[in-house]
Parts: structure tokens; sequence; C-alpha cells
């Protein structure tokens, strides 16, 4: 309601956008509960997947060990991670009114970061379905397909919407609608990220541990 | 060869006997022919419906003012339409049910699967398409009055939502035309839902309608919280909210955490049943125990998602019609957020006795036990709102108190299925049949015919019928009796749920008096649709333009009845609690504003029907394997949200002299008109203004 003291937790534009903070007030605090609601269904998925690492859950079929390639895993947190730093570059750009071309270079890299870490991990699940190491091979990798890709999913996505944003920006400018919409991604964004922290230090280091 | 397998990449494992008509005619048994006269009712109604649309010719302002409209007040009618007519389903087939138990000493007239499909199909309908919608509704058209706001935060999300709920029961509803539905009861349990055991379209259709209903609620809770937290009228802290907002900004919350885990559960049971995964199976690695936790993970706050917007309305019900300011508001606050929290942590006393260490169990018992202290607190704050209240015994009073003593003996025998060592005993049997609707019935469907008509004049401007709502009143709290009574016995006598026969004749005679409580609640229902026949013939005696006609206390009582389309012509300012209530007390209630201004308002969108013809094909595709209309589905409605945001979100203006004319005119009627005192509020010189009486003062 006031003007003046709008602020809410994560990126924020900051005064000096007026209207358009103001305005991404309320949308961003939607978009947080939504990430809260989404937290609770990854926080389930890791669940159903601890329960069912172990040899009960392995059938007989391979476990983290056979499997996991951690080098993999590691190039894979590495990508994420500076995808992250440079869409953090990205809403500084926004924030602090510089160049559009400075902030569609750093969405697009962003954009092709996130694609090589879904080509990696594409990479990745393509060789465990030729070690015979499906979904279909136990419930431990079940509940691996069902966890691990859920978040690769949410990359996608994220990728999808990186990319219809680079052409609004474009097409509908800096709108008050564009940057409120960037804020979100960028919640949306580092919070894939800290996912798949979860995921590197429960799945791969914990797994291979 | 290249025929059939063409036809099956077309219809993919849709064929002619999909059709329950056939099998009827082909083998007409009773059971048969209750499935084909059922699907004949959804297709005939479905046709009447649509014939009555086009005679009347209303194809255009019901696509004008209803399907594509963003207003929350008419998305909140149109889901408690929707939670009405799924209503008549869900009765009706509890009573084809007791009619089966009674007549089900070796045998009776329904197979066993027909049965089972009934009490599946009853429990997931009452559940996810008449108490949720019909709650929905009621929050959707309350509660952004009551914290006066012109709309809630996100509008089209509204739309989408009721989308997404309607997209569910219309799955049901098609399930009774084409094909089966489910037989695992309403929590579909693996494995006897999977692949192995039940490769047929039954737990396809209960995965995609609960699936996709249970996204619709997520998004929901999630509009709610948001538009509690910030579109309240300037001045309105928390503490002054009135206790129907209260209730459902927890109800809300709950719906943010508490459906993701059925989105979980329903997700995993489908990756089993469509791609050979194994998280539930009984071979290799699988664990059926994950999805009984995660079945009730959602499902038990989901009971207090129901109870608690109930409960708001009996608290605005009880302190109206008492006359007085609610006793105890704080203390009926906190007892909101602790059952809330709470409801988070007793999920596992629906499984007491499958397979948990006594501690475990014991730890959960004594959680679920806990819950009754702040429930206890709220009745004793309700009795003492009445306790020398200037009561009146409208229809929404004779729920309460219907309600009250009611309710308390399902929660007390909640507490006795919460001792791990009764529930052994009786769990799986009738006994908590009896316990549960014993809870919900004049709990939550009470709350939520209670609500349905405090708020109808409101709504429509008009009062509905006393009388008639007076004897569906009663017949609902005796036909609860004598249906719900005896099963407490028969459980206790050990005759199991979900059977559709026995051959204990000693359970016969009580199965008889629930069947004769049966036909009361049929009654109920018909006296109440009756009501609302009646009370629209007869509306010209019970209008109420004037907007308050119960004496009411909050702001929804403050503004025309109904309401325009943006709510208050003036965001009004508020100061403490009771908001219309104190400034009616210092002469304040119709204030003439100083000045008006143009109104910006969401333009109606046709995303939400997208939704729904895309989403109810996406579900029949899954469900019938149809891959290709599961792709073009999926892909239109993505497609028609990305082209959504290239568009600049559209508004209209209203100007600030159509708001002045409309609020000048209500406002002149205001001071012409003579106001009423209570005891002539069902009278039709009630036109919605009310007298200022003050018996807290007198008394
Ligand atoms: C209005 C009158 C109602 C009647 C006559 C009725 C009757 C029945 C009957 C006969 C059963 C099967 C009992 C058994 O397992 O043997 C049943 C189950 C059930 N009912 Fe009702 N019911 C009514 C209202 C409601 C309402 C309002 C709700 C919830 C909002 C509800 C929710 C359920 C649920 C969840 C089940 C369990 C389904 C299952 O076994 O999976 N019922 N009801
Ligand atoms: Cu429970």
């Amino acid at each position: 309601m006031s003007k003046h003291d709008t602020i809410h937790p994560g990126l924020n534009l900051g005064e000096h956008h007026g209207a358009a903070h103001d305005k991404a007030e309320i949308g961003a605090f939607g978009f947080w509960i939504f990430l809260m609601s989404d937290l609770i269904i990854f926080g389930l998925m890791f669940a159903l997947y601890v329960t069912m690492q172990n040899p009960m859950g392995q059938a007989g079929g391979p476990g983290p060990k056979e499997l996991f390639d951690l080098t993999s895993a590691l190039i894979q947190t590495m990508l994420l991670l500076v995808s992250s730093l440079s869409f953090g570059l990205a809403s500084l750009a926004l924030r602090h009114h510089r160049s559009r071309a400075e902030l569609t270079f750093w969405l697009a890299l962003t954009l092709l970061l996130g694609l090589a870490f879904l080509s990696f991990e594409a990479r990745d699940f393509a060789a465990m379905f030729a070690a015979d190491a499906g979904p279909s091979r136990s419930g431990f990798l079940s509940a691996f397909f069902g966890l691990v890709p859920l978040h690769g999913l949410h990359v996608a996505s994220g990728c999808l919407w990186l990319l219809i944003m680079l052409i609004q920006i474009r097409t509908l400018g800096l709108s008050d609608l564009v940057k409120s919409r960037l804020l979100k991604l960028g919640l949306f964004w580092h919070f894939l990220d800290i996912v798949w922290i979860g995921i590197f230090s429960i799945v791969y280091l914990g797994g291979l541990a | 060869m290249s025929g059939t397998s063409s036809l099956h990449w077309l219809i993919g494992r849709l064929d002619l006997s999909s059709l329950p008509i056939l099998p009827a005619l082909a083998n007409p048994t009773p059971s048969e022919i209750v499935a084909a006269v059922a699907a004949l009712m959804v297709i005939l109604g479905g046709l009447g419906v649509a014939v009555l649309i086009t005679w009347r010719g209303w194809w255009t302002s019901l696509w004008r003012d209803w399907l594509t409209s963003t207003d929350h007040k008419r998305i909140g009618i149109m889901y408690i339409v929707l939670a009405l007519v799924m209503m008549v389903r869900g009765v009706l087939e509890g009573v084809v049910m007791r009619a089966q138990q009674a007549a089900g000493l070796d045998g009776g007239f329904l197979s066993d699967g027909h049965f089972a499909e009934l009490f599946s199909t009853h429990g997931t309908i009452m559940i996810f398409f008449v108490a949720m919608p019909f709650i929905a509704g009621l929050i959707n058209y309350v509660m952004p009055l009551q914290i006066g706001a012109r709309d809630v935060s996100f509008p089209m999300l509204n739309q989408v939502s009721l989308a997404l709920t309607a997209i569910g029961a219309a799955l049901v509803m098609i399930s009774l035309v084409l094909g089966k539905f489910s037989t695992g009861g309403w929590p579909a349990y693996p494995p006897y839902t999977g692949i192995a055991f039940n490769p047929g379209e039954g737990p396809d259709y209960w995965i995609w309608s609960v699936a996709i209903a249970g996204l619709g609620s997520t998004l929901s809770g999630l509009n709610f919280v948001v538009t509690i937290f910030k579109e309240r009228a300037p001045g309105m802290k928390l503490f002054d909210m009135p206790l129907f907002t209260w209730t459902v900004l927890c109800t809300a919350i709950i719906m943010v955490f508490a459906m993701p885990p059925l989105t979980v559960a329903t997700l995993t049971l489908a990756l089993d049943r469509y791609l050979d995964f194994h998280f539930y199976t009984n071979d290799l690695g699988g664990n059926m125990m994950n999805y009984v936790n995660l079945f009730w993970l959602f499902g038990h706050p989901e009971v207090y998602l129901l109870i608690l917007p109930a409960f708001g309305i009996f608290s605005e019900v009880i302190s109206t019609f008492s006359g007085k300011c609610l006793y105890g508001y704080k203390s009926l606050v906190y007892a909101t957020m602790v059952i809330s929290v709470l409801s988070f942590t007793v999920w596992l006393h629906h499984f007491f006795t499958m397979g948990q260490s006594a501690h475990v169990n014991a730890a959960f018992g004594v959680a679920s036990m806990f819950i009754a202290v702040p429930t206890g607190v709220k009745v004793y704050d309700w009795m003492a709102t009445m306790f020398r209240g200037r009561i009146r015994l409208t229809v929404p009073m004779i729920y309460a108190t219907g309600f009250l003593t009611l309710f308390v003996i399902g929660g007390l025998t909640g507490v006795m299925l919460a001792n791990p060592t009764i529930s052994y005993q009786v769990h799986n049997t009738l006994f908590l049949v009896a316990h549960f609707h014993n809870v919900i019935i004049p709990g939550v469907l009470f709350g939520l015919l209670a609500g349905y008509h405090y708020w109808f004049p409101k709504a429509f401007g008009f009062r509905l019928n006393e009388r008639w709502g007076a004897i569906s009143a009663l017949f609902w709290i005796t036909g609860f009796a004598f249906t719900f009574f005896p099963l407490y016995v028969l459980g206790l006598m050990g005759m199991p749920r979900r059977s559709a026969s026995y051959v204990d004749p000693s359970f016969e005679p009580l199965t008889w008096v629930a069947m004769f409580g049966a036909a009361l609640i049929f009654c109920a229902l018909a006296t109440l649709l009756i009501q609302l026949r009646v009370s629209i013939r007869d509306r010209a005696q019970t209008q109420v333009p004037l907007g308050d006609p119960w004496d009411g206390r909050t702001l929804e009582w403050s503004i025309p009845s109904p309401p325009p389309e943006y709510n208050f012509a003036i965001v009004p300012r508020v100061v403490g609690r009771d908001a219309f209530a104190e400034a009616k007390e210092r002469g304040q209630g119709y204030p003439k504003p100083a000045g008006y201004e143009d109104i910006e308002m969401p333009r109606n969108t046709m995303l939400g029907m997208v939704v729904l013809i895309g989403g109810t094909a996406l579900g029949l595709a899954l469900v019938w394997y149809i891959w290709w209309l599961a792709v073009l589905s999926l892909v239109v409605m993505i497609g028609a949200f990305i082209a959504k945001s290239f568009v600049p979100e559209p508004h209209r203006i209203i100007p600030a002299t159509e708001v002045a004319a409309a609020h000048e005119a209500w406002l002149a009627a205001i001071a012409k008109a003579s106001p009423v005192t209570r005891a002539q509020e069902t009278s039709a010189e009630n036109r919605g203004l009310a007298a200022l009486e003050m018996p807290e003062g007198a008394a």
C-alpha cells in the first residue's frame, strides 16, 4: 500500500524504478509462495529417493557406485553456479539501468550455460539407459529418475522462459511487466541452483561416499 | 491389421465396449442397468442444459459475463454451481450405496465392482468436487469483500484455477459415459491401483482428475494468501480481519503446503502406471508405504483445510445472528493457527495398523488428541458468543446449532480413534465411516450450507426462502443422525467398510435404519433445490438491494447487493475490528465520499476456457492412451500462455462519473428507506437496511 517502503525478500528493482518497483512487489511475493510450494515437491522427491536408496530399493540392480559419474556431476554443478552468477549480473544490469545490450548479453550467457547443463545431464542419462539402468530397473532408479530429471525439467522450462524474455525485451522493451518477469525468472533460476546443490550433495556425493 | 492399428493410433484403447449402455443391453443385470441409467442421466442432463441455454438465448451472456470473466465474485459463483451439481451426484451415490447395504444380506442388487466404483467416485467427488469447490467459491466471493479489496491479487490465475477444478469434475463425469472409474477408494492405494492389478482406465481417471484439480487448488491457495497479505484495505491490520478471513488465510497456507504431496503421490503413481517406474510396485524394490505416507501427508491437512473455513463461516453466522461481536476473537485466531500447524503432524493416524512401531503410533496418537484442545476452545467461544445475545433462529443458525451438537460427537469419536489401541479394533469398519461423515457433514457441509444461506442475498440481491430453508436444514440434521449413528454401532459390531454385501444377519436391521436416514438426506437435497426454485420465483418480495439484510458486522455488508463489479466505489479506511458494525454505531455506516476516482479493472480473458478444453482433452487422452491428442492439447495450452504473455496486460477503465452515479443512487435509496429491526428480518419489509440495536449495551 505505502509507496516508499516496498521491499520484498530477494531481488529488488530499487526505488529509482518507480511504479515498476512497486508493482513488482505483489507478483514477486506470489512467486515466492509458488517456490515454497514447489520446494515441498522437491523435498518429497528427496524423501522418496532417500528411502529407496538401499539394497531393498536397488532390488539387485546397480547402485550409485556403479552408475554415477562424479566428474560430470561436478561440471554440471559448475555450469549451474556460473549461470547463477551471470543471472545475478543480468539483475544488476537491470537494476542499475545499464545498457540493454549488457542485460541481453548476461541473459543469453545464462541461457547458454543452462543448455550446456542440460546437455551434460542428458548425456549422463543416456549412458545410464545404455547400461540398462533406466527407471524400470528398480525402485531406487525410479526415485532417481523421479528426482533428478524433475530438476532438469525445471531447468528446461527456465531456459524456455529465458528465451521468451530475450524476445520480449526486444518486442515489448523494458516495460514494467518485463522487468517484473525478469525478477521472478531470477528467483526461479537461483532456486533451481539451490535445489541442485541438494541433488549434488545428497544424490551424488552422498551416494558415492 | 493396418486398419485396426491406425484406428488404435487415432482413438487409443477406446472402443465400443467402453460405453456402459452396450453392456447393459447385452447383459441387463440390475448393476449394469444402474450404470446405464447414470450414464444416460449425464448425457441427458448435459443436453438438457445445452438446449435450455440455446432456447433462452443465453450463450452470449454466458460467455461474456461468466466463462471469460475474471471477476472474483462471478468465479466464486461458478465454483459453487459446480459444487452443487456434483453434490447431487455425490448424494445420490451415497443413497444408492445405503440401499445396497440395506439389501446386502447375501447379495444385494449391485455387483462388487460397481459398488467399489460407487464408493470411489462418491469419496473423490465429495472431497475434491463438492467440498473443495464450494469452499473455494465462498472464499472467492466473500474474502475480497471482507478485506475491502477490488479483486484477488491474480484474477487471471483465479480463472485458470477454476478451469483446472472443472477439468477434474468433467473427467469424473465423463467416466460415467466412457469406461469405468477407479475401484480403489478415494485414496487409491497401490499396488491395488498399480498397473499389474488394475490395467484398465479406472485408476487413470482418478489420477488425472485429482492431479489436475489439485494443481488448481494449489494455485487458488497461493492467490488467497497473496490477496490477504497484500490487498487489505488501508488501516486493516491482521488482527482486524474478520474471522472468516483468518480461517481463509490458514486454509490457504495449508493449500500451498499440503497440495504438493498429493501432486507427488498422483504423478509418481502415474509414472508407475505409464512409464514402468517402480515407486510402489510389489516387485523390483517398490515401496507402497511411501504412497500411503504421501497421500495422508496431503490427506490429513486436507480435512482441516475443509473444516477451517467452515469454522470461519460459523463464527460470522453466530456473531451476526446473536447480534454480538465474537467472544474470544484472539483465542479463535490462535486456535485456528494451532490447528493448522498440528494438522501437519498427525497424518500417521490414518494407518496405525500398517506396521510402524508402538512408539511411533503413540506419538502420533497423542498429537492427534491434541487437536481436540484448540477445537474445544472454539466450541466454547461460539457458545459464549451466543450467551445473552439477541439470537434469531434463521436458517444459518439452525445449521449452526446442528453443527455445535453433532460436531462435538464426531470430534469425540475422533479422539477415540486417535487412540491406536482402539483404532486397531475398529479400523476399516463402519465406525470410521460414521466418524468422518460425522465431522464432515455437520462440520464442513453444514458450514458451507450456512454460508450459502448467509451470503446468498449479498450475491444475488434477494433472500432465500426461510421456510423451505428450515425444512431442508431439519432434514439434513435428522437425516444425518439416522444415517450415520447406526453406523457407529454396526462398526463396533464388526461390519467392515466398503463391503457390498455381508453374511451376518444381525447387521441387517441397522442398515435399514441407515437406509431410512439416507431417504431423509435425499429429501434434504430435494428441499434445498426446491428452496432455490421457490426463492427465485418469489424474489420480488425478498429484495435487499441496500445490502445489509442481517445487520452485518463486516465490510461485505457495507456495499449494495449485488455489489458492483469493482466492489467498493471508494476503498474503505478501516479502524479496528468489525469495521462496519462500528461505523454503524457511530452513525457513519454510509458516509458520503468526498470524491470519486476512475477504477481500473482487468479485462475478460479466454485463457481459462483454453485451459478447460485443452486440459479436459489432455486428461481424456492420457486415460485412453491417445498420444497425439495429449501432445496437441499440451502444446496448445502452453502456446496459449506464451502467446498471452506477449500481449501487455489489458485493463479497462470505469470512469469516475459512472462510479459516482451508481454510488450516489444507492446512497439516495438508503436515505429514503426505513430501517428494519431484527424482528422483521425475514419479512418483506427487510430491504437491506438495518435499524440500530445494541444488545451488548443493553445487557
Ligand atoms: C450426504 C449424504 C452422504 C451419504 C448418504 C454418504 C454415504 C456414504 C457411504 C454409504 C459410503 C461408503 C461406506 C463404506 O465404505 O461402506 C461413503 C463413503 C465416503 N464418503 Fe460419504 N456420504 C454422504 C456424504 C458425504 C460427504 C458430504 C462427504 C465429504 C465431503 C463424504 C465423503 C466420503 C468419503 C471420503 C468416503 C470414503 C470413500 C472410500 O471408501 O474411499 N460423504 N459415504
Ligand atoms: Cu487425519
